[in-house]
């Protein structure tokens, strides 16, 4: 005797918000029902195990049919077969698309390919987070790469817009299709305390500064791909490092002004020129290299700068830099040490 | 009138990709109506494809844009191989033939396939240009409205109800016709789907037909169904009520209001209450049931045959009835008569008992028909006109008449009192007459009528005036064919009272339609059984029956026909045509019992009753009787005095049955029946009075059939109807009482059934004022002492567990624990868990006791089905798993809609098929509403069925002088007191208790008989003694012990302690200013917030899609009505072939419900509607084969597309002066 078929269809797509958490998180039925029974559910309803099981299946079948909508968002809104307010529509959307920071950390700055979807059992393995959800993720991941990668215009708006998310999910998702463009690996160990939100920062203060689109803003890609002819400008930045005068003079100035104001400064002048060397180290993987790498970080954190030593350092630092008479390049410098700036301070934290 | 119909295609989105190369599509789309085919351009490469079509003009006739659906086919254009067909789309144009309706269509439909169901959406415009009708012999309906809703549709007046339209149309199934030839499936489902909509619109316009030779102009409670009959074909059949209606003006609307709202009747009621009598009559069983038929055109006259006279449609007549009642064989000897019908079923332990006998003879003698309905009949003898000219009259002296009448007056043979000058009819004449009833009536009647002048002016004669009224309203009736009405709820006045359910079954045995072109073999069948039930009405002293439906049941070629409705009599004037110049004589026969009561006094002759019930006073206006038990398919009226909520009460039944082949099938089935019908009625009594309740309404029983079992669903809303008496509780008592544990056993069971009914009494707020004074002033005779009896009731359920264990039971409503059946029904009748907190439930439009609905609504449908896999199954067993699915069914409800609470599952609408051999299958439509948690009791009358109310009354001109203000309360008080001297003229019994009123109410739960059958009256008190006790040998002592003992009426009597409060609270409802009411109502801050969101719903800016809401009821709780844009009535047909893929039987159904509900909304919101009122799912077919991955499914799905406005939005004006004036507000605006 069993139950062969249950539907329920109601005019109003009927969706219980906790049920699609659960479904989100790539719980079977069996065990969503195990958790909703000690959620508590049935003794506020009365219910019983088979009423719940009868109900979970079947929401998991409505979220199902409406995964394929979810796939892009904007039908969901004008397709017929389900008629879900616009306030759930929204809700649906933006839990569908909203990732497990754990996870994302494993993914990012990795190809999104078949590959690395392959290897997703190990990344569910480590992160706690169930196969299906890290498919399900990686999926998202992919479909916004691959709708925005061919897009005109700014990034952030583009998936804002094509997958109707909320501006801070689109900014997240356009961290994620930036580091995924660019491949900055973000797995080394010594960025291992950084969270997704650190380089979603940075990813953003790229995106703004960095890229194509920062100069001209109707260029395919604008967002994703980094300003070629801003990076050749970099290495004119060299010259800070390579000429000797210019290296002394620019520490010199910077030391008169922070003498006395940090309690770091003898170490901070010791090692000066190691950490400026990093900036003109392989300037191409800029954040691979001097943030990501830890060049300039590590040692500020072996000696123990405070956040303030940190932004008093580097706001001198660049400052002084338009001082100096013969460095020329005041311009990229700025752009570059605008965006240098404001990722470390980001980045340097506990 | 011809007619030249324009469509244009503009665009496509979401198409799928068709070709695998291009990731893309070549779509184009050929639109086809009739003969005639238009194509546009292919739109290449585009999955959101412009086409911006020229407009594609057809001239057709009027006749074709009634039958054929437009019908669009988007396809994949293919150079090398044949083009791929996407989807399509059918669109029915016979909205736009109604001026009153929508102008054009436009809009986004789904494009739909049989196989992979909804592929994209195309947006296509459609008009019509119609032009003048000059030809006076039409074959077109056009501009007849058609409106599922079984009440007149708010917004809408009506001038005069026409009455009972039906038509049929038959043809092959292309499955079937199909079957051996090379199709592919997709072409045989396309070809039945576009048939069926083809049919309908046949159908509908042959309706239209018939409506306009009535002179009506539209057709309300249109109820249109498919039988599938498998290899024999396809017929579809529709009824429905024609009405004249008119739209209805603003101005006309306000007036009204006042008269509901100061409702004298009401206003006068309180002081009936004061000194209210109490009655303690004992009736005796009043429910009678069963009914059974089995077939047959040709009555045969042999016992024992199973087939007579040439088997022209496979009828099946079962001749074991006869054998059995001896006494009776002689009757049936008669040469055949088409329309007989035999009964066929008694089951064989009634059969040969003396009692039975002599119960048929008696009624034989007193043939009552004539007193009960006090009609002058002048009885002759005619040839029976409708059915079988051919045929050779009777002899005088059968039975048949008598015993037709027998089912349902059989019991109440102590007093027969025959009333010459009423009734002049002698009964040798009058038997041959009255075997077809329906044919001497009418002619009779007319007769009677012209004789005595014309109804109205007879009223100073000294007849009483319910004669008189009587007499008008049968002209009016009895000229048609059938007095049905499919309606459920009526306009204020027009439902003057209801006698009870009648019903009437039919097995047949289906054969090939050969010539679907005249279908009469299916026509005779109904018109058999419509018959059947206009005499059980008219046994039950009433001319009309309303809420009137039927159904069918088909299992392989097995046919089981049913038809149900609720007897009544109803207000001449709505009856008559032109019922407009009626003019002053009117307001003589109004009758003056109160309409919160008045439905519920009996209708027939208390001295002639037509089965035994119990009558009693009216604890409401205590001038008429009434019965202590109404079963009723209708509404409750929403004028009714009810007190506390209602419940929704569920009958289930399962019966096993031997798998065989053909008649023997037939035969099988038939003798079944009449067991299924009792035990759901005794199931649904136990439970009415489980949840200390005395009426049921919307009652509606479905027997399904399948090949190794027979299931039985009853369901209905119960509610506590102040006028009633109250309901006892239930007695247990042991048949072997030695054994000391099964006293234990008793008694906890016992207590338990007394704690339920207490537990039920507190959550239904079921509780009426303690009567104290008992029979002070009781005019009822023999008022039995049983105070005690009362009283236990009304105190701690221990107290009362021992009175009545240790009272004799002849009193009592006992069940009696003999065996095990016994016991597995008693625990059934507690399996039944109460809904949970916040939720309550009725199968009804109107749930009594709650009011300020808020918006939120949610329609839904839900279906199971179940798999026995067990093969030693017991009836027990099965009754167990059944009961158990709906209550499971019913709990997840609750579950799923637990964030509306507080909320009411509204118009619950169960069906069970037996679609293969060990499936149950259950699909449920029903409703949630959620309401106001602050239930003030000031204002007990919601809103919108005032409304209703007063649009209703508006729209029949309902007499103001009754009902304006208070002092026609005293008018009707002084016509009470002055009218006792008639009463007593007109009974002659001298009953002094009987009061002037004109019309005696009453109930009766009556199903349908055997017209032939004077025992059967019998075998239903037997039954309700208990089936079980068949086993027993001696079954006339069996018949009579248990006549005594089972006895709902005495049950109900011996625990009356309690009187209706709602009476009360109505009155100061009804007497608090409309004003203030509809005022406060439409201020209330919570209603309004939330009709906020309804609204914020619609106008959702992002998405270009119509919210459209669905709803089962006639109505959207906060919203008016403004247009009907016309009938939905659409059938579809998905099928797969990748099953397993799709998510299993359960993934492809869900789906395709869900593309149902779309295409419903797609086509409403192209009309320009917002919501679909009346939605019912009519069909839902699954088949499936797991092994082959393949499953199909039909589903037929109907209701009214409306445009409705939220109530708040009339907030404009600022004088909020009465409910109806701003209804009328809104109807102008859209005017």
């Amino acid at each position: 005797m069993s139950v062969e078929l249950d539907v329920f269809v109601g005019n109003t797509t009927i969706m219980d918000e906790e049920v699609y958490q659960l479904w989100l998180d790539g719980y079977t039925v069996n065990d969503a029902v195990k958790v909703r029974m000690e959620g508590g559910v049935l003794e506020e309803c009365e219910a019983s195990a088979d009423v719940l099981l009868s109900d979970t299946m079947d929401q998991y079948r409505t979220f199902q049919m409406c995964e394929r909508l979810l796939h892009s968002p904007a039908k969901l809104a004008n397709q017929l077969l389900f008629q879900i307010p616009p306030h759930r529509q929204v809700v649906l959307i933006e839990r569908y698309y909203t990732f497990d920071d754990a996870f994302v950390r494993e993914v990012l700055g990795k190809k999104l390919s078949k590959g690395t979807k392959k290897d997703l059992d190990d990344v569910s393995a480590k992160t706690n987070v169930t196969l299906k959800s890290c498919r399900r993720q990686f999926d998202n991941f992919k479909r916004v790469f691959k709708v925005v990668e061919e897009l005109k215009g700014p990034l952030v708006e583009n998936i804002r817009q094509h997958f109707l998310l909320s501006d801070k999910l689109a900014r997240d998702y356009a961290a994620i299709v930036f580091f995924a463009n660019n491949r900055f690996e973000t797995g080394k160990r010594k960025l291992q305390y950084l969270t997704f939100q650190d380089f979603a920062f940075c990813a953003g203060q790229l995106i703004n500064n960095w890229t194509v689109g920062a100069v001209d803003n109707m260029v395919e890609d604008m967002d994703v791909d980094l300003d070629k002819e801003f990076l050749q400008e970099l290495k004119e930045l060299k010259i800070l490092i390579t000429d000797k005068d210019l290296l002394d003079q620019h520490k010199s100035l910077v030391c008169t002004a922070l003498r006395g104001k940090t309690k770091a400064f003898n170490e901070m002048e010791a090692n000066f020129k190691v950490r400026i060397k990093s900036h003109g180290h392989h300037i191409l993987h800029v954040l691979a290299h001097l943030l990501a790498h830890g060049h300039f970080i590590e040692p500020c954190r072996s000696d123990r700068w405070t956040t303030a030593d940190m932004r008093l350092y580097l706001t001198h630092y660049t400052n002084s830099a338009h001082i100096l008479d013969t460095f020329k390049h005041q311009v990229v410098w700025d752009r570059y040490m605008g965006v240098v700036k404001s990722c470390i301070f980001k980045m340097y934290h506990d | 009138m011809p007619g030249k119909l324009k469509a244009k295609i503009v665009a496509g989105r979401h198409l799928p990709v068709m070709d695998r190369a291009s990731d893309l599509t070549d779509a184009f789309v050929e639109v086809k109506f009739g003969n005639t085919t238009f194509k546009t351009d292919v739109c290449p490469k585009s999955l959101n494809p412009q086409w911006n079509s020229e407009w594609f003009k057809f001239e057709v006739d009027d006749e074709d844009l009634q039958d054929e659906p437009l019908q669009i086919t988007v396809l994949d254009h293919d150079t090398y191989s044949a083009n791929d067909a996407i989807g399509k789309v059918y669109i029915d144009i016979d909205p736009l033939l109604c001026s009153e309706a929508a102008s054009v269509i436009s809009g986004w439909f789904p494009i739909y396939d049989t196989i992979h169901g909804i592929r994209g959406e195309i947006n296509v415009l459609v008009k019509v240009e119609l032009f003048n009708d000059l030809n006076r012999f039409r074959q077109s309906s056009c501009g007849v409205k058609f409106f599922c809703t079984t009440s007149i549709p708010r917004c809408y007046h009506v001038a005069t109800v026409h009455g009972f339209v039906e038509e049929l149309v038959v043809n092959e199934d292309p499955e079937y016709q199909w079957i051996d030839r090379i199709r592919t499936p997709r072409a045989s489902n396309e070809a039945r789907q576009r048939l069926i909509s083809l049919m309908s619109g046949e159908l509908q316009r042959k309706i239209g037909l018939k409506v306009l030779e009535m002179g009506g102009n539209a057709v309300v409670g249109y109820l249109q169904c498919f039988d599938l009959e498998g290899e024999s074909g396809l017929v579809v059949r529709a009824i429905g009520t024609a009405c004249t209606l008119d739209k209805l003006s603003s101005g006309s609307v306000s007036n009204t209001n006042t008269n509901t709202h100061v409702h004298p009747t009401a206003a006068a009621a309180p002081s009936h209450l004061a000194h209210g009598c109490r009655s303690t009559h004992n009736s005796p069983v009043h429910s009678a049931c069963n009914s059974q038929r089995l077939t047959q055109n040709f009555s045969v006259s042999v016992p024992t045959l199973i087939f007579t006279g040439m088997r022209e449609s496979g009828e099946v007549s079962d001749r074991r009835a006869e054998t059995v009642f001896g006494e009776e064989v002689p009757l049936f000897s008669v040469p055949p008569t088409p329309f007989r019908a035999l009964p066929s079923s008694s089951p064989p332990p009634f059969t040969p008992s003396k009692p039975c006998s002599r119960q048929s003879s008696s009624s034989d003698t007193d043939l009552s028909l004539t007193p009960k309905t006090e009609k002058p009949l002048q009885v002759r003898h005619r040839p029976g006109i409708y059915f079988c000219p051919s045929s050779p009259t009777l002899p005088t002296d059968t039975l048949s008449f008598a015993g037709s009448d027998a089912v349902v007056c059989g019991h109440g043979s102590g007093h027969r009192i025959t009333n010459p000058p009423l009734s002049p009819i002698s009964y040798n004449q009058s038997d041959s007459a009255l075997l077809r009833k329906s044919v001497s009536f009418n002619e009779d009647l007319l007769l009677a009528a012209s004789g005595m002048g014309s109804g109205g002016s007879a009223g100073k004669e000294a007849g009483p005036l319910k004669m008189l009224l009587r007499q008008q309203t049968q002209t009016a009736l009895e000229q048609r064919e059938f007095p049905f009405f499919t309606l459920t709820s009526f306009p204020a006045g027009f439902l003057v009272h209801a006698g009870g359910v009648v019903s009437a079954r039919s097995v047949k045995l289906l054969d090939r339609i050969h010539n679907p072109d005249e279908p009469e073999t299916r026509d005779a069948w109904w018109e058999e059984i419509r018959q059947e039930i206009k005499s059980h009405a008219k046994a039950l002293g009433c001319h009309a029956v309303v809420g009137y439906s039927e159904s069918t049941s088909i299992c392989e070629e097995v046919c089981i026909l049913s038809a149900s409705g609720t007897a009544a009599i109803l207000n001449p004037r709505y009856m008559r045509e032109g019922c407009l110049d009626f003019g002053n004589t009117d307001h003589r026969f109004e009758d003056p019992s109160p309409r919160s009561c008045g439905f519920c006094h009996i209708p027939y002759d208390e001295l002639n009753m037509p089965f035994p019930a119990q009558l009693t006073l009216c604890q409401h206006c205590r001038q008429q009787k009434v019965p202590d038990v109404l079963f009723t398919t209708i509404d409750l009226p929403p004028e009714a005095a009810v007190t506390g909520k209602g419940c929704f009460v569920q009958a289930r039944l399962c019966r096993l049955k031997k798998k065989a082949q053909g008649e023997v099938n037939a035969t099988a089935i038939s003798n079944l029946l009449p067991f299924m019908e009792y035990e759901l009625h005794t199931q649904l009594m136990n439970k009415l009075k489980l949840h200390s309740m005395n009426a049921l309404f919307g009652l509606h029983i479905q027997i399904s059939v399948g090949e190794n079992m027979l299931l039985g669903l009853a369901s209905a809303t119960g509610v506590y109807l102040t006028a009633l008496p109250a309901p006892g509780g239930i007695q247990i008592a042991g048949k072997a009482p030695i054994d000391l544990s099964n006293e234990h056993h008793i008694f906890t069971i016992q207590k338990r059934i007394n704690d339920t009914i207490a537990k039920n009494k507190e959550l239904y707020q079921i509780n009426p004022p303690e009567l104290t004074e008992e029979v002070i002033g009781s005019p009822i005779p023999e008022p039995r002492q049983r105070s005690r009896l009362f009283r236990s009731h009304s105190e701690s359920s221990d107290e009362l567990s021992e009175l009545d264990l240790s009272h004799g039971k002849k009193d009592a409503f006992v069940l009696e624990l003999d065996d095990t059946d016994a016991l597995e029904d008693i625990h059934s009748l507690l399996t039944d868990a109460p809904p949970p907190n916040g939720f309550f439930s009725c199968n009804t439009e109107i749930m009594p006791g709650i009011y300020k609905w808020t918006s939120a609504v949610q329609m839904f449908t839900s279906v199971r089905v179940f798999r026995l896999s067990n093969v030693n199954l017991t009836n027990q067993g099965l009754n167990k798993i059944f009961t158990d699915l709906c209550e499971d069914l019913l709990k997840s409800f609750y579950f799923k809609l637990r964030s509306l609470i507080p909320c009411c599952l509204c118009h619950l609408n169960f069906t069970v098929a037996v679609p293969e051999e060990e499936l149950i299958q259950v699909a449920v439509t029903a409703v949630a509403m959620s309401y106001d948690k602050e239930q003030t009791h000031e204002k007990p009358v919601d809103k919108l069925i005032i409304r209703g109310n007063s649009e209703t009354e508006e729209q029949l001109q309902f007499p103001m002088e009754l009902c304006a203000d208070s002092s026609s309360v005293n008018m009707q008080t002084s016509k009470f007191s002055g009218v006792p001297e008639s009463s007593s003229i007109s009974h002659r019994d001298g009953y002094s208790a009987i009061l002037p009123n004109l019309i005696h109410f009453c109930f009766v739960f009556f199903v349908l008989l055997f017209f032939f059958f004077v025992s059967m009256s019998l075998l239903l008190l037997c039954m309700y003694g208990g089936v079980r006790a068949f086993v027993r040998s001696c079954v006339c002592v069996r018949v009579c012990s248990l006549a005594a003992s089972i006895d709902y009426g005495s049950f109900a009597d011996r625990c009356t302690t309690w009187l209706e409060l709602l009476r009360l609270k109505a009155h100061t409802i009804r007497r608090g200013s409309v004003k203030t009411i509809s005022s406060m109502d439409r201020c209330s801050p919570l209603p309004e917030g939330r009709s906020r969101s309804l609204r914020s719903n619609c106008s959702f800016g992002g998405s270009t899609v119509t919210v459209v809401k669905m709803t089962p009821l006639s109505f959207l709780p906060g919203t008016r009505i403004i247009k009907y844009l016309g009938i939905i009535n659409m059938f579809f047909i998905r099928e797969t072939t990748s099953l397993r893929e799709e998510g299993g039987v359960s993934g492809f159904l869900h789906s395709f419900i869900a593309e149902v509900f779309a295409m419903v909304r797609a086509h409403v919101a192209a009309l320009g509607g917002n919501a679909v009122v009346s939605y019912s799912m009519k069909e839902c077919v699954l088949m499936e084969n797991p092994n082959k991955n393949q499953a199909q499914c039909l589903i037929n799905v109907s209701g009214d597309a409306v445009i409705c406005v939220l109530d708040t939005d009339q907030e404009v004006t600022p004088t909020p002066t009465t409910v109806t004036q701003t209804c009328g507000i809104g109807a102008e605006g859209t005017a």
